[in-house]
């Protein structure tokens, strides 16, 4: 598995989640702590490409030996393209979760959601906290 | 709640190993270390060591043990000579599982039961009260440690003789005196020992230091599931019967039991549903509790880390629970297609 990292360059969620900006699109998926927590993942159930997530709802899930978790969507929009590597070796979540472990990559219906989100300092006081 | 858990004798080294601990069956016990899945293959590949010592051990003792044992139990304690064991049920007046457990013979006259660690209150309450006289029942969990060492080089790492399956013998271990027992949770060759609480961490040290992999539950559950062992809890309950849960083999329906009627009877018209084990044909990680369309449940989940895909075991009607029969498991809200598998779900070379 990965060390422990919350890159600077990325926006975070409360509930582990992370987004690299990218003009109009943004590119997402967990953090280090929320597959740490989690454990070896062994499944990805992704959304459709074409459809929609909303900010701070569930679009997907993750999941370890032992345990479910739900995928919040730091951002809302239009999914664009699903990581298909990550659907089939969901391990690659656990060993780069901000690089080959990305989950989706959206088009934002609402960039002003972006000012909402924790950059890394405070993600990772929020980390500490937990 | 977490101030009230107990601790075995290696709790100070599991901490120490880096492991997660979670509360289990009142102990905090390691779920993994490393990580499930390497955990896992180390068993299937070489040799993992379980800190078993939340189990509750029983010493049932006296001129009228072996009768009231006969009377409890499911299977024919009878058959059993000094030295060896087997796997039994203690049931209730309808046929359901108490627990499941292994009965030991270590003289004339002497057992030693080892029952689940969530069930030690209930199974001690239950034979304490039927107790009769000439024989003492005694709960001796706390003055043991258990340790089980599991896989195909278990035996060799531990310089121990092969010996038949569910026998057990007084031996030695770097000096520590054990009770090394040829039984298991994991489908693998192995042995679990048994020593004083008080040698527990010196025995788990001396059996890590050579070469065994230190294992936690995680790797229990995903180990027991892929041989279709049942864990009483979820496969197996006081509300389910030893015929429908595919234990038949180990109820000897001639001797009489609690519950033996019931049973007799389930066998002679045939178990309304049956427990079968199946394996996902779609990506997806069956959990206990989630329902099988056409009226079944599934009573135990996980990912197969040897066949890399979702297993389970779950009870279906008995009309549509033969091998090869395709089930739909409703994975929250979501429709996904398994397929019924003769026991074991993961053998050897396959």
């Amino acid at each position: 598995m990965a060390a422990e990292s919350y890159p600077d360059d990325l926006k975070y969620h409360p509930e582990h989640d992370w987004a690299r900006i990218d003009g109009h699109d943004a590119t997402l998926g967990v953090t280090w702590f929320a597959q740490d927590a989690l454990g070896e993942l062994v499944h990805y159930e992704a959304p459709g490409v074409g459809s929609t997530v909303t900010k701070d709802e569930s679009y997907g899930e993750v999941e370890s030996v032992k345990a479910v978790s739900d995928i919040v969507a730091p951002l809302s929009g239009e999914v664009l393209e699903v990581n298909q590597k990550a659907v089939e070796e969901p391990e690659s979540i656990n060993d780069d979760p901000y690089g080959e472990g990305w989950l989706i990559r959206i088009r934002m219906s609402d960039p002003g959601e972006i000012d909402a989100l924790m950059d890394a300092d405070a993600y990772r006081a929020h980390v500490a906290e937990q | 709640m977490e101030a009230t858990l107990h601790r075995t004798p290696l709790y100070a080294r599991h901490v120490g190993l880096g492991a997660r601990m979670v509360p289990f069956a009142g102990y905090e016990m390691p779920v993994q270390y490393e990580g499930v899945i390497p955990e896992h293959k180390a068993v299937r590949a070489d040799a993992g060591a379980f800190d078993v010592s939340h189990m509750g051990e029983f010493h049932v003792d006296g001129p009228t043990a072996q009768a009231f044992l006969q009377s409890m139990l499911s299977n024919d304690i009878d058959k059993l000579a000094d030295g060896e064991a087997q796997y039994t049920l203690l049931t209730n007046e309808s046929g359901g599982i108490v627990d499941d457990l292994i009965a030991y013979r270590l003289a004339h006259g002497q057992f030693y039961l080892v029952v689940n660690a969530s069930n030690r209150a209930a199974v001690y309450g239950w034979l304490k009260e039927r107790e009769p006289h000439g024989c003492e029942v005694r709960d001796a969990s706390d003055e043991y440690g258990l340790v089980a060492v599991q896989g195909p080089r278990a035996l060799e790492r531990l310089v121990l003789p092969d010996a038949r399956a569910f026998t057990h013998a007084m031996g030695e271990l770097d000096g520590i005196e054990v009770m090394v027992a040829r039984t298991g949770y994991t489908g693998e060759q192995g042995v679990e020992l048994c020593c004083a609480e008080d040698e527990t961490a010196v025995l788990w040290d001396a059996i890590l230091a050579r070469g065994v992999t230190p294992c936690g539950l995680g790797a229990r559950d995903t180990l027991r599931l892929e041989v279709c062992y049942p864990l009483h809890g979820n496969d197996i309950t006081p509300a389910t019967d030893a015929i429908s849960a595919g234990l038949g083999w180990a109820c000897a329906l001639d001797t009489d039991f609690t519950g033996v009627e019931t049973l007799r009877r389930i066998k002679a018209d045939g178990s309304a549903r049956k427990l079968v084990p199946f394996v996902m044909e779609e990506r997806a990680v069956p959990r206990q509790g989630m329902p099988i369309e056409g009226g079944g449940e599934v009573t135990s989940g996980t990912h197969s880390p040897m066949l890399d895909q979702g297993i389970g075991m779950g009870y279906v009607p008995a009309g549509s629970s033969a091998p090869g029969y395709e089930l739909t498991i409703d994975v929250r809200g979501k429709p996904r297609r398994a397929r019924i598998v003769k026991k074991p779900i993961y053998r050897k070379g396959e």
